[in-house]
């Protein structure tokens, strides 16, 4: 797929760089424009690391004081939504860290996979299989399965596909390299798809078939191991 | 192509990020593969899902909690 690349000096300076500069100015209300722009990312990604609604909420509030406070050492040549994304996700490590009194926690730990725990279910889903569910029971599924998935990979994963976040600022901001960032997404999104296959797999004709088991993805791609 | 080469290239190929030719050789293995077809299909319906729908709703008064700690902050001087 071809990428067009901007011709250099055409590039519009992007719409947060003239709000921070505002606020720089003492215009508090563009702060609130950039709140109100990124709380659901800041939530969700401080709700994804530290699974607890309480914590994210915290994480929240400290994330965007700390990015209000540190303003200054906010280079215009990254993004601000990932310079913010950096310090939620910090933020975000502090506080389990803290729940967990005092028990180091990185992105490094749980990175395990767990074969034997899930079907191995290569069955075919149904057509928009998220349509046999309420709303309700949709994100409780969702939520469910990836609570399930190790940190290490869910982290990736959430900042990679669900906030849209480059391999290369995901690698960055967890400090990790590409290629680790790259090995952690494919294991995230296989055992994701493998977990939701148990809700979303095509009805068999008989009432108690059980999902067709036809071999697994990790066999298939054998223990290639994490890559750090 | 075998299914494990397929498989470390499936995020590539989900991303667009492959070249011409190696798409062509992942779309081949494709047509003939019924279980890396499902898992084509299904992995990219996992992502398109998790994209759009919302698992984690702003829990309500927390953004106004929000308002009033950064305005206390400013009142100490702004950045």
């Amino acid at each position: 797929m071809a990428i067009i690349q901007p011709i250099a000096g055409e590039l519009e300076p992007h719409p947060d760089v003239a709000l921070v500069e505002r606020v720089r100015g003492g215009d508090v209300s563009a702060y609130d424009a950039l709140v109100r722009k990124y709380e659901r990312q800041v939530f969700r990604i401080a709700q994804h690391i530290t699974q607890n609604r309480e914590d994210a909420e915290d994480v929240m509030q400290d994330a965007f004081l700390k990015a209000y406070e540190k303003l200054e050492q906010f280079q215009g040549n990254s993004k601000f939504y990932t310079w913010l994304v950096r310090i939620a996700v910090n933020e975000s490590l502090m506080r389990l860290r803290k729940r967990r009194t005092g028990k180091m926690v990185s992105i490094d730990e749980d990175i395990v996979t767990d074969e034997g725990s899930v079907p191995r279910d290569l069955a075919d889903w149904a057509p928009d299989p998220e349509q046999n569910y309420g709303q309700a029971e949709l994100a409780e599924i969702l939520r469910k399965t990836i609570q399930g998935l190790p940190q290490g990979f869910r982290i990736v994963f959430v900042l990679r596909d669900v906030e849209g976040l480059s391999t290369e600022e995901t690698a960055e901001t967890l400090g990790l390299s590409i290629p680790a960032v790259k090995s952690r997404l494919l294991r995230a999104r296989l055992q994701l798809r493998e977990r939701l296959s148990r809700y979303f797999h095509r009805k068999k004709r008989s009432k108690d078939a059980s999902p067709k088991e036809a071999g697994s993805v990790e066999t298939i791609l054998g223990k290639t191991g994490v890559e750090k | 192509m075998t299914c494990k080469e397929f498989l470390t290239l499936l995020d590539d190929l989900i991303d667009g990020t492959v070249a011409p030719n190696t798409r062509a050789e992942l779309e081949t293995h494709l047509g003939r593969c019924g279980h890396c077809e499902v898992i084509f299909n299904t992995t990219r319906k996992t992502i398109e899902i998790y994209r759009s729908h919302e698992i984690y709703d702003l829990p309500t008064g927390l953004r106004d909690r929000l308002h009033a700690a950064i305005m206390a902050r400013c009142k100490k001087g702004c950045p």
